[in-house]
């Protein structure tokens, strides 16, 4: 079988994650590491994204909430684990079971209210529920309040595996990774990823032939809120701090960003996207303070000139090769 | 209950919502005729912060730098209108989510350069600083008092503008049908300028009257921002009036939430309990609102005609 070269750059790209930290520990910049980790976690928040966004046409400006909440399940967690030592509240896997439940609620009550409406009311209303969740936590001197939590502790797995070490850590984050873009796969290709695609590309059509359309964008929109959650436990663990600032509505934005500059409504679009924005925020940071300055409008750029992002470049690439190779054949013919 | 407090907190509701309202009426216009989301109208909003803060330090008189500011902050929307976001008016809402964040990066960044990552203080000028009684020997502050009379003549030129003369029935119509109002012969790019100057200069008008009674800072527009999309969500996107109603709700419901929340609470529970949970509730009781709101009418309290 020969690969195209999109498919080629993008098996090159997984395989450089996977390869990560060996690379990292080889050339004795652990650094490296914990990078490409935000890379993977943010990578999953894409991907999650994009299931609704990129497959489904549901524009949520909140989804950075599922990272708050996620995050904030660890950080209560291990607050009380460490703080009242109440042991079970340190547990990874009730950690990820919690998160994920409290995020699908989340995701049912913000999408129960939001689906019902459209367009611009819909992008304005997510974003407004995640800065009331946003607020939450604010408000939460408990655990915090604005200046956030430390977790003196990650995540404990019973001694399945330790936390404290970033490659185990990263290994965590690459499995759920894949594991996410496999479910994203499976979901897109099934009947009911079917009927989200074709709500996106025409609602009425969908009604018309008797799909409860609505039941199914808000089964979408919790799948997609559970994978979030999940990254936000990671993503806690990661950086072993807690805050409002996670879900803060600049987050959201960034994960929309990452999500559109990969590729919007593809496989790997977003993990293209998570990747090539953080190695430009640390690219663009390491050469001017002010690298804000450039991004903001590098993205008006990207977004007027460059519809379908990274990967539609690629596409463009896979098509030039084609006919290239097509070319080749008919003048040796 | 303490009655004059509860005066105060709803004048000081009223001012907020006077203030919402101008960066509502400019977005709910650029949104209902150019279908334009401007997630960067908050940037506006700090621009006319920013600039009163330097006219003022350069003439010494905050009126005069108010005066100047304002045509500052239209020409600015202009220039924005043409250089970046004309090419966005035919792309899809996401195009346009994106893009306009990518300018709010670059504008916080930009005053970050020119002004300094420090925020400023604009002193109050001395004969609005003090406060005026207004009845039974309640006093109120002189400056926030301006602010609700500025505003309130605001509103009243706006609708004299929307509803009386020749420009406001261009605007009305290209609310309603765009392409209609483009097709009898109107210079529609001229219109869109037009009302992207005026969207501008109202929100310059509000960033530069609450430049005083906050501090002027890098991404003071933000957060007022998502609350200005709560408010024209509530009202409905199109229109000032729902605008203008929303917004004195929002204001209203936000500003004495914020002061009477603990007390209301604690009839409830305890006193510690309430205490701990009143910020929290406070900050999300618009979002509920705004929840009930749409649960009951999805298209907000007034919803412009022929949308």
């Amino acid at each position: 079988m020969k690969l195209s070269p999109r498919a080629t750059i993008i098996t090159l790209l997984m395989i450089g994650l996977g390869a990560v930290p060996l690379i990292a520990d080889g050339i004795d910049e652990p650094f490296y590491t914990v990078l490409f980790s935000r890379m993977l976690i943010l990578s999953i928040g894409a991907v999650s994204l994009n299931l609704i966004l990129g497959f489904g046409g549901m524009v949520s400006f909140g989804h950075a909430v599922y990272l708050g909440i996620g995050s904030y399940v660890v950080g209560i967690g291990t607050f009380h684990a460490v703080e009242d030592g109440v042991e079970w509240m340190g547990n990874g896997f009730i950690h990820i079971a919690i998160a994920v439940a409290a995020s699908a609620l989340a995701g049912l009550f913000i999408g129960a209210i939001s689906l019902r409406t459209r367009g611009v009311y819909f992008i304005m209303i997510t974003l407004a529920f995640a800065q009331m969740f946003y607020f939450i936590a604010v408000g939460n001197e408990n655990y915090g309040g604005d200046d956030g939590l430390s977790l003196y502790t990650r995540s404990d797995f019973l001694g399945l595996f330790d936390l404290s070490n970033d490659n185990s850590l990263y290994y965590l984050n690459f499995f759920v990774l894949v594991a996410s873009l496999y479910l994203t796969h499976r979901l897109t290709n099934s009947r009911f990823g079917k009927v989200i695609r074709g709500t996106k590309s025409n609602e009425q059509r969908m009604k018309s032939i008797g799909f409860p359309v609505y039941r199914y964008q808000l089964v979408a929109f919790v799948i997609a809120g559970a994978i979030c959650g999940l990254a936000g436990v990671l993503s806690a663990n990661q950086t072993d701090f807690v805050s409002p600032s996670v879900m803060h509505w600049t987050r959201s934005g960034d994960l929309i960003i990452m999500t559109v500059l990969g590729g919007i409504g593809t496989l790997f679009g977003p993990v293209i996207g998570a990747v090539a924005f953080l190695l430009l925020e640390e690219l663009l940071s390491g050469v001017t303070e002010y690298w804000q300055l450039f991004f903001g409008p590098m993205l008006v750029l990207v977004v007027i000139f460059a519809r379908g992002g990274i990967d539609g470049i690629l596409v463009g690439l896979d098509r030039w090769w084609q006919n290239y190779f097509l070319k080749k054949k008919a003048e040796e013919n | 209950m303490n009655w004059v407090l509860l005066l105060e907190q709803t004048l000081n509701g009223f001012q907020f919502g006077i203030l919402l309202f101008l960066l509502a009426a400019g977005l709910t216009l650029i949104f209902g005729i150019m279908d334009l989301i401007n997630l960067a109208h908050g940037s506006l909003y700090m621009m006319g912060a920013y600039f009163a803060a330097t006219f003022t330090q350069w003439t010494d008189s905050f009126l005069l730098g108010a005066l100047l500011a304002l045509p500052a902050c239209m020409l600015f929307g202009i220039i924005l209108e043409t250089v970046a976001l004309r090419t966005l008016y035919a792309r899809s809402h996401l195009d346009q989510v994106l893009a306009t964040f990518g300018l709010i990066l670059f504008f916080n960044e930009f005053v970050r350069l020119i002004w300094g990552p420090i925020g400023l203080d604009i002193p109050l000028p001395e004969q609005l600083s003090g406060s005026v009684e207004l009845f039974f020997g309640i006093r109120y502050p002189a400056f926030r008092l301006v602010i609700i009379v500025v505003g309130i003549l605001t509103a009243f030129l706006l609708y004299l503008l929307v509803s009386k003369t020749k420009i406001g029935m261009l605007i009305r119509a290209g609310a309603s049908n765009r392409q209609m109002v483009s097709a009898l012969g109107v210079n529609i790019n001229l219109l869109y300028t037009i009302v992207f100057g005026l969207g501008a200069a109202l929100a310059g008008l509000a960033g530069l009257m609450a430049a005083p009674i906050m501090t002027v800072e890098i991404g003071m527009g933000e957060g007022i921002l998502i609350i200005t999309f709560v408010v024209i969500v509530i009202g409905g996107v199109g229109s000032i009036k729902g605008a203008f109603v929303a917004a004195l709700i929002v204001g209203f419901i936000d500003t004495v939430g914020r002061s009477f929340l603990p007390d209301i609470l604690g009839l409830f529970v305890s006193n510690d309990v309430a205490d701990t949970a009143a910020p929290a509730i406070s900050s999300m009781l618009i979002y509920i609102l705004m929840a009930l709101i749409l649960a009951i009418k999805p298209q907000g309290l007034f919803p412009p005609k022929g949308a």
